[in-house]
């Protein structure tokens, strides 16, 4: 480990109309909170493909957060109820490879909630700060080449064969 | 959605990308090291071209990006700057005009997300760094596609026919557009409809409103339906199919004249049960008509009170008086289904439940009300002809007002209700004018702006009311001194003189504070808008789009959206309807190109997709074992994107590779 603090890196999958407009509220409201979590927006919770959430730990993350409307709330809706489904399916295979459960959140935040956002995103920070940094990723990030490849097949084989390696690689 | 290699297309000799680095101002420059930005920018692969400028969103800011299109620099544009909430479309139209799909751009909101919540400068610099970088690989694989325009239906529906929704209504009507308005209870008005008088200017509420109401009902362009409300809508922007309840009012609307015999004729001989129209100060029969300037005229009957209704004997005299025989005891919910472009929401307020802060003594000392009661006791048409009478029939010589109840209260709301400062001095006004009474105001500040609002209340000063400023603590009957003996006494810490007083009053008048109504939470999802928690409706942005909604087609007007009086309600639902003919008008919509549609090469035919549409968009070709979607009717979820097994769905705008790119990008060390 490098003398350099551990600063983890938190991927964030917000939906468009409820924990993204969340999170404009809590910078228009000017609440102040870790820099750690970056968000990528997406027009729904359900959006959110099992694999973006390996893609990320693979890349580097060291935990990953999914924002949804409330139960009932959903602007297409149940699109977050099928990203707590998954999320649910997700979760003990996740387990499986080493990545604590503190590591990958789902929470609903309503549009008027910036500031669970705030609270959210700096108890996942502390959290995963706590935890130190994600080990089944090697130094040397595996980029797919995209375009001209094929497109990913299947979408629990592939990630879940290329964490084994992983996980194999680290043997601690 | 066409994938065309048009004359618009684009990338020969792959993609070129400009990016433009916003300081707005101080905003995002205040926080975030632009140039180290910019210069981290200008070394991603694929970009030709960085640049940062003091707000990009103004003319000279887009027409650099304009500029840069035009002369071929580049071809695909990232703009780092706020949420593209607020201006994803105005850079995407820049894009466009440089000669680009529109869809060539990608955002990045350094100032919500960046600059606005991070404290640090370097941590901030480096998590915009991070955000441009995952744009700038994300624009890259950005598929052409072009600007998708759907149709806007000319109809519009407005919801609610209080005065937001019939200045809305009228509006739209004059400018030739037909109109549906639905309205819950048996009459148009609202809350206007049960006021006196209106401040500052004192006009007879009912002089500038009945006009008004008739208007809504003789309108050619008005289809006008009351005792109704929406029970489904369907559809998006330009195209909503809504569902109409009609309740029965077993009188038939069109052939009641209003003429009121068969209330007269009642077997009740009296008024028997609570008035809900004057607020239970007064008794109605069965069959009654809400106030005499009722729209449209035409009676109601109840039948949870009706003789006939609960034990099926009764003579029936009021079928017997009706010359009209406009009399159906059959009549059952009926539905209407309409088509419409846009639609308007008017569905106001609530007030205050007074008897949730028992300090007050609401419900439990008579002479204790509410702010609309007395509105009501006011009111000519009202329970007892406009006299100012206690319950037991006599006329109070002490009249205290209390400010601020349910309002700007940690324990109840705490908002401000904006309105109860100016109503409570138009009630003390016209109680002293009535019958000379003195009046007590108790107030926490005094909040009177507003054209005329403040000359208003110098005025009020000035006629002699007493005002007291401090919260008052409570109201009691238990006399303390002679002199109290037989009043209720308002007790509050004068703080203007630094002492606690005992005012004894004969009727107290509680200033209820503005409630969103207690099924906000269900309207909003009917029409699939978002409230704050508290259940005001939320408007898409505070200052620049204060009638826009978060879901397009779908406007506000009134005290749906926050507290607001009559001038304020009337100046939004105009505004409300402009943005309604602004779309109307000009009759197609551009739609989202974030569809979804599926690669029938690699769809499997495992039908997940299908069952998960919440549309219904998917169909499943049985024959050749493969599933597509109907782009026309995909609302552009992903939903069925994210579930795909074999990755044969996909999202516009939001296709896997885009996605994989943008995770890559976040996480990149910079």
């Amino acid at each position: 480990m490098s003398e350099q603090p551990f600063e983890p890196r938190i991927v964030a999958f917000f939906c468009n109309w409820c924990t993204y407009t969340a999170a404009d509220l809590a910078g228009i409201s000017r609440m102040q909170y870790a820099p750690n979590v970056r968000v990528i927006r997406l027009m729904c919770s359900g959006r959110v493909d099992p694999q973006f959430v390996l893609a990320a730990f693979r890349d580097g993350a060291d935990g990953v957060l999914i924002g949804g409307c409330h139960p009932g709330d959903c602007h297409y809706q149940e699109g977050n109820v099928n990203a707590l489904r998954r999320f649910e399916l997700l979760r003990p295979m996740l387990r499986d490879l080493g990545v604590e459960d503190e590591r990958v959140r789902l929470e609903w935040i309503s549009a008027a909630e910036g500031d669970k956002v705030q609270r959210v995103c700096n108890e996942m920070t502390e959290q995963v700060r706590a935890l130190g940094p994600l080990r089944l990723v090697t130094p040397k990030r595996v980029t797919p080449k995209r375009v001209t490849s094929p497109r990913v097949t299947s979408t629990w084989t592939v990630p879940v064969e290329r964490a084994d390696e992983l996980v194999g690689q680290e043997a601690r | 959605m066409l994938e065309t290699e048009g004359a618009l297309s684009p990338t020969n000799g792959g993609p070129k990308i400009g990016v433009y680095v916003c300081h707005c101002g101080l905003n995002i420059a205040g926080k975030v090291d632009v140039e180290a930005v910019v210069e981290f920018a200008s070394t991603l692969p694929a970009v030709a071209v960085a640049r940062d400028y003091k707000f990009m969103c103004s003319d000279p800011g887009q027409e650099l990006i304009e500029k840069d299109l035009r002369e071929g620099l580049v071809n695909r544009v990232v703009v780092a700057s706020c949420s593209p909430l607020m201006h994803e479309a105005t850079f995407r139209r820049a894009t466009a005009e440089g000669g680009q799909s529109p869809f060539y751009f990608q955002m990045a909101s350094i100032r919500e997300h960046v600059s606005w919540v991070t404290a640090d400068g370097h941590e901030a610099t480096d998590k915009a760094k991070a955000l441009v970088a995952a744009a700038v690989r994300r624009v890259a694989l950005h598929e052409y596609l072009e600007p998708r325009k759907a149709e806007v239906r000319p109809d519009v529906l407005v919801v609610g026919g209080g005065i937001a929704g019939i200045s809305a209504a009228l509006t739209l009507a004059e400018a030739g557009k037909h109109v549906y308005l639905v309205e819950r209870e048996t009459t148009i008005g609202g809350h206007m409809a049960k006021f006196d008088k209106t401040f500052p200017t004192l006009d007879c509420s009912a002089c500038i409103l009945t006009p008004k109401m008739s208007a809504v009902r003789s309108h050619p362009n008005i289809t006008l339906w009351t005792y109704s409300d929406v029970v489904a809508v369907e559809g998006f922007t330009g195209d909503f199919t809504v569902r109409v309840r009609h309740r029965p009012r077993y009188v038939i609307e069109e052939l009641c004249t209003g003429c009121l015999e068969c209330i007269e004729k009642c077997i009740h001989k009296q008024g028997k049960f609570d008035d809900e129209w004057n607020e239970g100060l007064s008794k109605r029969k069965p069959i009654y008509i809400p106030f005499p300037q009722a729209t449209p005229p035409v009676v109601v009957v109840d039948p949870d009170t009706c003789i006939w209704f609960k034990t099926g004997k009764c003579p029936q005299t009021c079928i017997e008086a009706c010359e009209r025989d406009a009399f159906d005891f059959a009549q059952t919910e009926t539905f209407d289904e309409i088509k419409v472009g846009a639609i308007i929401l008017g569905t106001g307020f609530k007030t205050f439940d007074a008897s949730k802060m028992p300090e007050y003594g609401y419900g439990r000392y008579p002479n204790v009300y509410t702010s609309l009661e007395v509105e009501r006791l006011l009111n000519a048409a009202g329970p007892t002809g406009g006299e100012v009478v206690l319950r037991d029939g006599t006329r109070p010589k002490v009249v205290g007002i209390i400010h601020c109840v349910g309002s700007r209260d940690a324990k109840h709301n705490v908002w401000c209700s904006k309105v109860c400062c100016m109503y409570s001095l138009k009630l003390a006004h016209i109680v002293k004018e009535r019958i000379g009474a003195e009046v007590y105001n108790f107030y926490i500040d005094m909040r009177t702006p507003g054209k005329g609002y403040e000359e208003f209340y110098d005025k009020i000063l000035k006629e002699g009311v007493h005002m007291v400023r401090g919260r008052v603590a409570g109201v009691t009957d238990e006399a303390a001194s002679p002199e109290e003996e037989g009043h209720l006494v308002i007790r509050a810490e004068d703080t203007l003189i630094g002492s606690v007083r005992r005012i004894p009053v004969d009727m107290v008048i509680l200033a209820v504070g503005l409630e969103p109504r207690p099924d906000a939470q269900d309207v909003r999802r009917l029409f699939n808008i978002s409230c704050g928690g508290e259940g005001w409706f939320t408007e898409r942005h505070p200052k620049l789009a204060p009638v826009s909604t978060f879901t397009d087609g779908v406007f506000l007007a009134g005290a749906c959206q926050g507290p607001k009086d009559i001038p304020d309600t009337v100046a939004q639902a105009g505004a409300a309807a402009a943005e309604v003919l602004a779309m109307v008008d000009r009759g197609y919509v551009m739609l989202e190109a974030n569809t979804a549609h599926i690669d029938e090469a690699t769809c499997s035919g495992c039908k997940t997709c299908v069952g998960l549409c919440p549309f219904g968009a998917i169909s499943f070709d049985e024959e050749r074992k493969k599933a597509s979607v109907n782009e026309v009717v995909c609302k552009g979820c992903g939903i069925c994107v994210g579930a795909c097994p074999s990755g044969a769905a996909q999202q516009h705008l939001f296709t896997d590779e885009e996605i994989f790119a943008e995770i890559e990008g976040v996480l990149a060390y910079v």
